[in-house]
């Protein structure tokens, strides 16, 4: 029984850092049409750069707004300089953030070496608490709360607000948008930023228990695109429902059948892709 | 208040407008008739900064438009009923409204709203969900809550049936009345005859033929040569 609790936890909460870059992912392409192979770089950097903060100041919050920030404005850069000259045109766009994902690759095994790294948990997370007859690791717990309350957070700008229903006023139909004066370069900038933010926010936050490591760009990459295969692009339903989805499954399939853990999650993304080729909440 | 001068447009490889002049003045209704493929579209392309000129100047309010971004032109006055509607369709009726809803000219909400009653009802349905008329009506709406100078209609009796038709009419004539300029592009004779202060016609991307509504009604030799009917 225990072991059933703990495993289904471990899988939340990864599945939980699967969402923050998924929903960017999914973000992205919903409203720009660009395959981002560099997300998963996103995430390498923002737990890197949060590895660089927590060594010298010690603090786990400075790390994640190290981390955050860091990408963020590598997201702003990118699209302002690079995406936005091949605007609409899908194969160099994602041949140019596959460029970007060996750059940042190289960049990162260069500075901070090919050794894996852990960041500590933040202080306030360290212990293990009781829970149902058992001790469980806080700082997991403490994940899956806050990637809720991300998944509330983002369901609210993207449904309640002004500036998310321009974000899918722009996602129906980009041209008819700008030429109703909504001025969809400044989205993309703000979407393509927000989502390296997401993606850095969950490398920052899985240090303490995925790790850093070079590799981790693709390794997190591919999951992020399996959570919105079957997610469904551009749905942030699907990237929750797709990122809970192959945590349990990753997390599941290393426990039980270690040898195959990635059958276990593109067999699945296979089945889901035969049956409904737009995910299980994608459009058309 | 628009002035198009001598405005060469390419689609692509293909050459579609070929010098194209035209002049809206403040308060006027300006119809631009012409057959399927002429390039009416492009021109309102052209206008919106979608598909900009290669060759020639647009000017809104005395203010060279010809290259500014799309967003711009819309925000200094330019209201777009596109071809074929385009509503937002997975936004609802009111989100359609918000996000274009720009400046504090006289079209709030609430007048708008009074001139498309049918919408009032129906805030919350989603637009991809509501008939052709509904649509129409909605995109004339958002257009207006953008405060306009300028009002830029596309077809927009294209696959209406006559009694959205006529509704659309009426609004048209109550837009007139308030003032509010409009260039209505139209492949319906009739419909552009009634409300229009002065009409182009075009083929073959330039135009052809300028003359006052009255004119071109008892004008059957025009209207064969330039419009087929």
């Amino acid at each position: 029984m225990n072991f059933w609790i703990i495993q289904t936890l471990n899988g939340i909460s990864f599945g939980m850092l699967l969402f923050l870059l998924a929903s960017g992912l999914s973000l992205i392409y919903g409203l720009m049409k660009i395959l981002n192979l560099t997300h998963g770089s996103f995430y390498m950097l923002g737990g890197y750069a949060g590895l660089v903060a927590v060594k010298y100041t010690g603090s786990f919050i400075l790390a994640v707004l190290a981390g955050c920030a860091c990408v963020t404005i590598i997201g702003v850069v990118m699209e302002r300089f690079f995406l936005r000259r091949l605007h609409l045109q899908e194969m160099p766009q994602t041949l140019l953030t596959f460029g970007f994902l060996f750059i940042f690759s190289d960049l990162a095994m260069l500075i901070w070496g090919s050794n894996p790294e852990t960041l500590p948990k933040p202080a306030l997370f360290e212990q293990s608490i009781p829970l149902l007859g058992t001790f469980y690791p806080s700082y997991r717990l403490f994940i899956i709360g806050f990637g809720l309350a991300v998944a509330m957070l983002l369901w609210w700008v993207q449904e309640g607000t002004r500036i998310g229903a321009m974000i899918r006023a722009g996602v129906d139909n980009e041209e008819i948008a700008r030429a109703l004066g909504i001025n969809v370069s400044l989205l993309f900038t703000l979407v393509f930023a927000f989502g390296a933010f997401l993606a850095a926010l969950g490398g920052v936050m899985g240090g303490p228990i995925v790790g850093v490591f070079p590799g981790a760009d693709f390794e997190i990459m591919l999951l992020g695109f399996v959570v919105v295969i079957i997610g469904g692009l551009g749905s942030l339903k699907g990237a929750l429902v797709g990122g809970l989805a192959v945590g349990l499954l990753d997390n599941f399939g290393k426990v039980f059948f270690p040898e195959f853990a990635l059958f276990t999650i593109f067999a699945p993304m296979a089945l889901i892709l035969a049956v409904r080729p737009t995910g299980l909440f994608g459009r058309e | 208040m628009l002035n198009i001068e001598d405005v060469h447009t390419y689609y692509g490889d293909s050459y579609v407008l070929q010098g194209v002049s035209l002049e809206v003045m403040p308060g006027q209704v300006v119809a631009l008739l012409g057959r399927n493929g002429v390039g009416k579209t492009t021109l309102a392309r052209s206008i919106m900064g979608l598909t900009p000129p290669r060759k020639g100047v647009i000017r809104f309010r005395n203010a060279d438009i010809t290259h500014t971004p799309a967003h711009r032109i819309a925000r200094l006055g330019i209201g777009y009923v596109p071809q074929g509607r385009q509503v937002f369709r997975s936004l609802n009726i009111r989100e359609n409204l918000q996000v274009t809803a720009r400046g504090d000219g006289q079209w709030t909400f609430e007048r708008v709203l009074d001139l498309f009653p049918n919408l009032r009802s129906r805030m919350r349905s989603l637009a991809g969900k509501l008939s052709g008329g509904e649509q129409q009506m909605l995109a004339a709406a958002r257009a207006l809550v953008g405060n306009p100078g300028l009002l830029l209609m596309d077809e927009p009796t294209e696959g209406l049936a006559p009694l959205m038709v006529r509704e659309l009419g009426r609004t048209i004539g109550e837009l007139k009345q308030a003032g509010t300029s409009i260039l209505l592009i139209e492949q319906q004779l009739n419909f552009a005859l009634r409300y229009a202060d002065i009409v182009f016609i075009m083929q073959k991307g330039v135009i052809v033929h300028k003359c006052l509504p009255e004119e071109l009604a008892s004008d059957t030799a025009a209207k064969s040569r330039f419009l087929g009917v």
